[in-house]
This record gives structure tokens, sequence and C-alpha cells, in this order.
């Protein structure tokens, strides 16, 4: 335990709610990006999946909406500290997606309109714990919270849910990404705490 | 990755000063701190005597100063942290900080191109941490700071942007005011609009880099401004804070 600041009570303890280390409980949705929001136009946007063999997978938004569907409720977590439960979303499993793919590669790189990528092991990817998502709450995604679609990878910090996302490239070797190369920690686990290099 | 684990580090308040009614700077001797660059940010933690404690980012204001590192807080209604921060914590109170993190919305004195800061209420403080990093380095790379506040008395380091430091030749400050303005003011209150960035900022032909810092609401709209003056929004770094509805 660290040192005791004096006079320092904190919030009344919700017992019921069991965090990650270090978050906090918010209501609102907080939104954290690098830069400007890009614009995307649905009617040129696509996404693709790069096989390390150079294999191309391409959708377009009317073939990504014609795909199954799914609508996870996932609680997020946020390198920030803070953590919402219980949201909605509506999207595309990568499993679907990756259905057709031939690839023996153990990493991705995803990467998003306006330049940002994230790296993660391709498993993060598998087994229903991934979607391209393009609702919220019932809602078609908003441009500030990664519309028109945004990764989702709510077993890691938010910020590995990339938005705008544009495609995924499958790789041999692990590629860090934006924020991976920028000081913080390289696979994310909120539940081990994995905030910053070294954590 | 290899790095070394960021140390959690007893930080002790060695002074402190009202910046406005509602806003501190707490200034913490850290033993060990190994320096920071100008933008980045914090976190600090809370421990209370049951053992409960909770964690908060803040930027650093401050440029690097031996183990000298200064925060300025914005009380939060209903906030947590910030509350105890701004009206509880009394020099020689310990808090645990770590850091320095973040290495994108940073600004280097070793660069040479010109800047542009645009910050939103106490967006101001990451921003102001690049001014006195420019100062202290003695630097020459030309600064521009448009900063808008709600009125006059909301402004946080009025006394120090107003002296016009020698060392701060070569930066302008504009004030912008969104809902009341001095006597006088030429601009009437409002919020940031195409006119004040394109007359206040730098022509996207001098490609300077550009740092926007504030409410969600302000930072989108600032970068928007500064795509459609032509900024590539390769060169617009953001830092976006506090609630938004969407």
């Amino acid at each position: 335990m660290g040192i005791i600041s004096r006079g320092f009570r904190g919030r009344p303890r919700d017992e019921g709610v069991k965090l990650p280390p270090g978050q906090y409980l918010t209501h609102d949705f907080p939104v954290l990006s690098a830069g400007p929001t890009p614009r995307v136009r649905l009617d040129t946007w696509e996404f693709t999946i790069d096989t390390e063999t150079g294999q191309t997978h391409r959708w377009t938004w009317r073939q990504l909406l014609d795909l199954p569907s799914e609508t996870p409720t996932v609680d997020l977590h946020c390198v920030t500290k803070w953590s919402k439960l219980g949201t909605s979303w509506k999207g595309v499993s990568l499993d679907v997606l990756m259905e057709d793919v031939e690839t023996t590669a153990e990493y991705a790189l995803v990467y998003s309109y306006g330049g940002y990528t994230t790296n993660l092991p391709l498993q993060d990817l598998l087994d229903g714990q991934a979607w391209i998502t393009y609702e919220y709450d019932g809602e078609e995604l908003a441009p500030a919270h990664g519309g028109p679609a945004r990764l989702l990878v709510p077993h890691l910090y938010l910020w590995k849910s990339a938005k705008w996302v544009r495609g995924i490239r499958l790789l041999n070797e692990d590629w860090p990404g934006f924020w991976e190369t920028a000081g913080y920690h390289n696979y994310g686990d909120p539940w081990r705490e994995q905030r910053y290099q070294g954590d | 990755m290899s790095a070394q684990r960021t140390a959690w580090r007893d930080a002790r308040l060695v002074a402190a000063r009202a910046e406005t009614g509602a806003a501190r700077t707490l200034v913490f001797k850290i033993p060990g701190w190994p320096g920071h660059l100008a933008g980045q940010h914090v976190d600090v933690r809370l421990t209370a005597e049951d053992g409960y404690s909770t964690q908060r980012s803040y930027s650093i204001a401050s440029a690097t100063d031996g183990d000298l590192v200064e925060l300025t807080v914005q009380n939060v209604p209903d906030g947590e942290v910030s509350p105890y921060l701004v009206e509880v914590l009394e020099v020689g109170d310990e808090v645990e900080i770590r850091g320095p993190v973040g290495g994108w919305f940073v600004w280097r004195p070793s660069s040479e191109r010109p800047v542009l800061l645009v910050g939103g209420g106490s967006g101001i403080v990451p921003l102001m941490a690049m001014i006195r990093a420019r100062r202290q380095a003695a630097g020459r790379t030309p600064f521009r700071l448009v900063y808008s506040v709600r009125e006059p008395g909301q402004r946080f380091y009025a006394g120090e942007l107003r002296r016009h430091d020698p060392a701060d030749a070569g930066l302008d400050v504009a004030y912008l005011y969104t809902r009341a303005v001095p006597d006088g003011w030429p601009r009437p209150a409002g919020r940031l609009t195409v006119a004040d960035l394109n007359t206040h900022g730098w022509p996207a032909d001098f490609e300077p880099d550009c740092y926007v810092c504030g409410p969600t609401g302000f930072v989108e709209t600032a970068a928007d401004i500064l795509i459609a003056l032509g900024h590539d929004p390769r060169r617009i770094r953001t830092e976006r804070f506090g609630p938004t509805g969407g």
C-alpha cells in the first residue's frame, strides 16, 4: 500500500463493482485521440485484411453491413483511468471477417483513417474477443468515438480499439503501433495494469 | 518491452498558489524525478486510511527543474480527486506520483518549426509547460498562443504571460473570451472561430506544429478549423479531456 494522503477519503466504495487496478468508474464516454477527427466518407470506405503472404481481403461499407452482426455488451477500460461498464455495440466479429483468411501470422497491426496504428497478437482478435463495430448504444457510431467504424477489443485498454479503422495487417513479427512507440505498454491488459512500457 | 517500469514516487507538496478561484498550482518535490518533456503528464495516486486508492492523470505545467514538478489542477465539481488537490492538500502533505508519461503531445526545444498553441480552459497547462521550456532554453522558435477562457478571471498564469519576460520574445499571446470580455475589448464574447485562428495562428504555408488542448468540443472545433485553414492533420497534435455527451 502506498503512503496515506492525509485527509483523503475518496468516494463511497461500491463493493458490487470490480474494476481493474487503478481504474475509476465513469458514466460519461470521454474522448481520447491524438489528432483531429478524420471525416470518413462511406462511399469510398473500405476495410481490408492483408496477410503475411500478400493476400488482400476487402470489404466495402455495404458488404460490411451485409455480414452477420453481433451486439456485444462490454466493459471499457481506458488507460487514462476511467472505466465504463455495460456499453452496447453492434458490429461484425473478427471471426467472421477472418473466416476465409489463410494465415499463420502471429501478430496484427491495425491501422486507421487518419494514420493511427495499434498492434496486438492475432489471437486477441479471435474467438469472440473483437469486432468491427458501427453502432454504439443503438445509434450510428459518432465520428469522435471512431465512426463510421472502429475496432472493439474490450479485454485490452481502449487505445487498442482503434477508431476510424481501415484495415489489419497480419505479420510474422510484432510491429509496435502509435502509442506503443510513445511510451505505452505493448500489450495493455487492464487487469494486470499494463499501462506503460515496463509495467 | 525491456523498458524499466516507471516507479511510483513519494511527492511532497512544497508550495501552492491559486491560479483562479477554482484552480490551484501545486509544486511537488519528487526525489529521483528523472526530468520530463514539455507536454507530458503524470499519474497522481491518493490513498485513504482504509487502503482505498485512486489515480488520475494531470499535465505537467513546469519545465524540468531538478526534482520540482508543478501541476495546475482545475477543481471539477463532484470530482473525487481534484477537490482534494485544490482545497484540502496542504504544504508538507504527500501523494504518490508516477511519470513522466506520454511521448506524442510533447514539444522539444531542439525543434525549429514555428509553434501554434491553442488552449481552451485548463487545456493551457501542458501548453504553458512548452512556453516555459522555450524560455528555459532561451529558444527563438516563434510561438503563438491562442487561449480561450470563459472570462478574464478564468485565465491561468495571467501575470506571467503579461510580464513580457525578455526570454519570451517571439511569443505572441491572444486571449479569446467566450462569455464576458474586459471593457473596450475589440472581440465580442464567443466561441473560437475560423477568423480567430486565421488572425492569431500561423499561415499553413509556414508548416507550424500545432498543439491543441482543452475540453473535447473545443479540441474538435479547433482541429477542424486548422484543417479547413490548410494545416496538415499530421502536424496537429491534440489532447482532449473532460466528459462528453457523445
